[in-house]
């Protein structure tokens, strides 16, 4: 399907819970509302005409000092989504607040969206509502911080621990 | 000194000098630096010359501990946990500029240096080290391991 036509689906499903769309050098994307996001995504995955059966990744974007947007939501958390079948991909982003940071898990339709979504909280903090096992993946439990964070000064040393027993 | 310091003496350094030739070292590989471990450990850079070609998988029947690579924070409780399963005498050889200072990963995941975590006998420094570098640690090694005093 062509990516006009996968956002014009998205849009006729979801109306104003699409926000934005755009399309650059072959690569769709379509800003999703925080509210419509849980019926985007299964959406997504389910139509007949869509059928993302892959979820690529799912990670966020820190814009805390970028220009132009330091009033706006601190976070975008971003899904990359690609269908088998069709061999077509889309982009859907959501902006969250700084104070508010949570977005509804993936978990459900996609099993590997259970460890992508424990790889954002780890480095961003940004939580999953209904996340089976929200906990760290790439770092140890006794980090403090969330490191891919803009504010994360680059040359903080954590203290070293030592073994379990 | 009497006639009895001269034979612990002797004792020492025969004891020694066996030490230094059967090496069996715990080569615990993490990164990129194993390709060169490997590379030393092969026939073109024999590391079996010295004694030291027989890798035992097992900190219970190494002496020497070859951290290789890497070791994130993640990882460090674990080398931890491997080097105090190794029994006396052990010796500890930092392969690699990632194990000696944390080398270009300066960041919050990587253990800047195992010597924050244990003792460690010999630097060889490299990204990763050539295997000329290798043998020339493995050979300070070995002089250390012929130097050290005895402890039962």
């Amino acid at each position: 399907m062509d990516g006009q036509a996968i956002l014009a689906r998205l849009r006729a499903r979801l109306g104003a819970g699409v926000l934005d769309t755009h399309a650059y050098r072959g690569d769709h994307t379509a800003v999703v509302a925080r509210a419509a996001l849980a019926d985007a995504l299964a959406f997504c995955r389910d139509d007949a005409g869509l059928k993302f059966d892959m979820l690529v990744d799912v990670t966020a974007v820190d814009y805390l000092k970028f220009p132009g947007r330091e009033d706006g939501p601190r976070f975008d958390v971003v899904y990359h989504l690609y269908s088998v079948d069709h061999n077509h991909r889309l982009r859907l982003k959501v902006a969250v607040e700084q104070d508010d940071a949570w977005v509804p898990t993936a978990a459900g339709l996609w099993p590997i969206a259970n460890w992508l979504e424990r790889e954002v909280w780890d480095m961003f903090g940004i939580r999953f509502e209904g996340h089976p096992d929200l906990r760290r993946l790439l770092l140890y439990e006794e980090f403090v911080g969330h490191p891919l964070r803009k504010d994360y000064p680059i040359n903080r040393r954590q203290p070293l621990i030592g073994p379990k027993v | 000194m009497g006639v009895g310091a001269f034979f612990t003496g002797k004792l020492d350094e025969a004891i020694g000098w066996a030490r230094k030739y059967s090496i069996f070292q715990y080569p615990f590989v993490t990164a990129c630096c194993g390709m060169e471990y490997m590379a030393t450990a092969c026939s073109h850079y024999d590391v079996d010359r010295f004694g030291a070609g027989l890798p035992r998988f097992s900190p219970r029947q190494a002496d020497v501990l070859f951290v290789v690579g890497t070791i994130s924070h993640k990882m460090a409780p674990v080398l931890k946990r491997i080097y105090d399963q190794m029994c006396e005498p052990k010796w500890v050889v930092a392969f690699g500029v990632c194990t000696c200072t944390g080398g270009f990963y300066d960041n919050y995941a990587t253990v800047q240096g195992i010597d924050t975590i244990i003792p460690v006998d010999v630097y060889i420094p490299g990204c990763p080290p050539r295997p000329e570098s290798v043998i020339d640690g493995l050979m300070k090694l070995q002089d250390k391991i012929a130097a050290g005093t005895q402890r039962f």
